[in-house]
């Protein structure tokens, strides 16, 4: 299983532990790192004044849409504009199924779209899929040559 | 100028001269020709008098053919200076005597000429017998007289005549220009006033009326006929102003209906926006409580789940079953408003192939279940592909829902044309409804089974009918309770 860390991108509490408990009871046991906002996200991915950015990128970010300050689709477009992450996985994950939302997603450059199920059985087998698709099956972007 | 161009007070006058010219001229003509016809009686009475009496004194000197008493006879005649000539010849023509006695041969004819008075080259000739008892012949005599006379009298009357039309026609004329501004003013006012009107488009100026004759008449006529006009423009112009105010009324009103039209544009505008704000909303944080709910009542049941007893386990069941409904609920109504937003895509639709994609999925979802569908081939319809499934799915489904306690279970998709519009029907021989509620059938969240009976939110049928109408179709439905429902739609 890939070893990198899974970026969460969630701005309410009850989802990242709902999330967290779903990814841990299939023994996807990778470090999660939450993000609360959308710059919470970027600071983690490009650094900010006061930290350095992240030295690995994470194997995965699951990103959801509404967020205070930045929104989702910013932080996608951030992501998809620098050439450090622009092959970095990104997977939406929100309660949208708006169809613009779902175009938008896909425009900017996400992996995937996945909306969460309000059924929490469903909400598990999704998380489980998703750990299982990409830290196990898919295979990553090899990393960016440093400068 | 032509003539007929001429101001009318110089038309009256020449007319008034030419007729009084022409009447004297007349006049003149004849008085000169009666003087002169007068005169040459005159002379001529005076010569043939003279020619009887000196013919009658010749006799003697003719029947003896006596020159010398001839001679003498003759020579009386020099006491009117009048007389140019004479002669006297003999029975047999040849000439006895002459006046003056030596006279020129030119003066004398050669031979007496018939009897009778003559004018001759200005002179009165006369030829008169000299007879002896009555019939004997003796001779002819012979005088000729000028025309001075006539000539005279041509000359004076001609000047009387010619003095008296001068002075007449000055007359005529001082009269003339005098009396013709009887007949020219007041047709010269009528103009003037016509005039003014034409060009002031001033309808209050009247024409003076100068007497009651017919030119009176037509000044009173032409004044009414002014008034008249004054009276209609009057009218028109008051009819014009209340039009103007009104035109001007109706602007104002119909500025005031656009910017009340613009300003609900604006608000309908701003209510789609907010609608759309609210329902991308809903969409996302309406959803979020539900997962929490529904995933920690699960965690509750997975961690928990032994120290409660089957009770509690129910309860948090429930909530969990409550929290899905609701998300599908709330699923529901997105789709509901989703039909209002999306933009129509007009198409031709296979309506057959599509139910025949729909009911397979449905057997592949629920292989438990064994409905028999029919579907005619074939149909078709003109609409939103995407739309359109959302009907035949809902309308199938329910089909399917519905026929669920029955022991054969059927679902038909046809058409029929009535009345030449095509309708399509869908019929089940499921548990139907009760014809009383039929008005409720399509209203949001209105269902005619509990919940118990047959699972639903109320919103499908409610998605279906906004699609039909924005199709421009209608939607109704038929049933008997526990034979089956039969729903018809137009599109």
């Amino acid at each position: 299983m890939n070893p990198g860390k899974i970026l969460l991108v969630e701005d309410n509490p009850d989802d990242v532990a709902l999330t967290m408990r779903a990814l841990k009871s299939h023994n996807i046991t990778n470090d999660v790192v939450v993000a609360q906002d959308g710059v919470q996200a970027i600071d983690y991915l490009f650094g900010a004044k006061d930290r350095p950015a992240a030295t690995d990128l994470p194997a995965v970010v699951l990103l959801d849409l509404k967020l205070p300050k930045v929104n989702g689709m910013e932080v996608l477009q951030r992501i998809r504009s620098e050439e450090r992450t622009r092959l970095l996985p990104v997977v939406i994950l929100t309660s949208s199924d708006e169809e613009r939302d779902i175009i938008d997603g896909y425009s900017l450059g996400a992996n995937s779209y996945v909306r969460k199920p309000v059924d929490f059985v469903e909400f598990t087998k999704a998380a489980q899929q998703l750990g299982l698709y990409w830290l196990l099956m898919n295979r990553a972007p090899p990393p960016p040559r440093g400068p | 100028m032509a003539t007929r161009d001429w101001p009318i007070k110089r038309k009256l006058t020449a007319i008034l001269l030419l007729i009084s010219g022409l009447v004297l001229l007349l006049t003149s003509a004849a008085f000169v020709t009666y003087e002169v016809v007068s005169n040459r009686q005159t002379i001529k009475v005076h010569l043939a008098t003279r020619s009887l009496i000196l013919a009658a004194n010749s006799t003697a000197a003719l029947a003896f053919a006596n020159e010398a008493d001839a001679t003498e006879l003759l020579a009386a005649l020099r006491y009117d200076p009048h007389m140019v000539a004479g002669a006297l010849y003999g029975r047999d023509g040849r000439v006895l005597a002459t006046y003056p006695a030596a006279a020129a041969a030119d003066l004398i004819p050669a031979a007496p000429e018939p009897d009778g008075y003559r004018f001759e080259g200005g002179r009165l000739v006369a030829f008169t017998p000299v007879a002896q008892g009555g019939n004997q012949r003796l001779g002819t005599l012979y005088i000729a007289s000028d025309t001075k006379a006539v000539s005279d009298a041509l000359r004076l009357s001609g000047i009387i005549a010619i003095a008296v039309l001068v002075i007449a026609l000055l007359a005529a004329y001082a009269l003339a220009a005098a009396l013709q501004g009887r007949i020219s003013e007041p047709i010269l006012a009528l103009a003037e006033t016509a005039t003014a009107v034409s060009t002031r488009q001033d309808y209050s100026v009247r024409a003076p009326k100068f007497g009651a004759d017919e030119l009176g008449t037509l000044t009173d006529a032409f004044n009414q006929m002014l008034g008249r006009i004054q009276d209609q423009s009057k009218e028109l112009q008051q009819h014009a102003t209340r039009l103007e105010q009104r035109v001007a009324e109706r602007t104002q009103e119909l500025e005031h209906r656009n910017e009340a039209l613009r300003r609900n544009a604006a608000e309908l505008l701003a209510a789609n926006d907010e609608l759309d704000a609210f329902a991308y909303s809903v969409s996302h944080d309406l959803r979020a409580p539900l997962r929490s709910i529904d995933g920690f009542s699960q965690v509750l049941l997975e961690d928990y789940g032994a120290q409660l007893d089957e009770g509690g386990r129910d309860s948090l069941h429930r909530v969990r079953a409550a929290s899905q409904r609701m998300a599908t609920l709330i699923d529901d109504l997105l789709k509901l408003a989703r039909v209002t937003r999306t933009e129509m895509r007009s198409e031709r639709v296979d309506l057959s192939g599509m139910a025949r994609d729909i009911v397979g999925e449905i057997q592949r979802t629920t292989p438990d279940r064994q409905v028999e569908f029919t579907i005619a081939p074939g149909l078709e319809a003109e609409g939103d592909a995407q739309l359109l499934r959302v009907v035949l799915d809902n309308l199938l489904r329910n089909g399917w829902k519905y026929t669920g306690k029955q022991p054969r279970p059927h679902v038909e998709f046809r058409a029929v044309d009535e009345n030449g519009d095509r309708v399509f029907v869908i019929k089940d021989n499921g548990a139907g409804f009760d014809m009383k509620y039929a008005d409720k059938l399509f209203g949001v969240f209105q269902r005619l089974h509990s919940s118990a009976e047959f699972e639903g939110t109320g919103v499908g049928l409610a998605t279906v009918r906004r699609i039909i109408n924005r199709h421009g179709g209608r939607i109704w439905a038929e049933a008997v309770v526990d034979q089956g429902a039969t729903f018809y739609f137009t599109l």
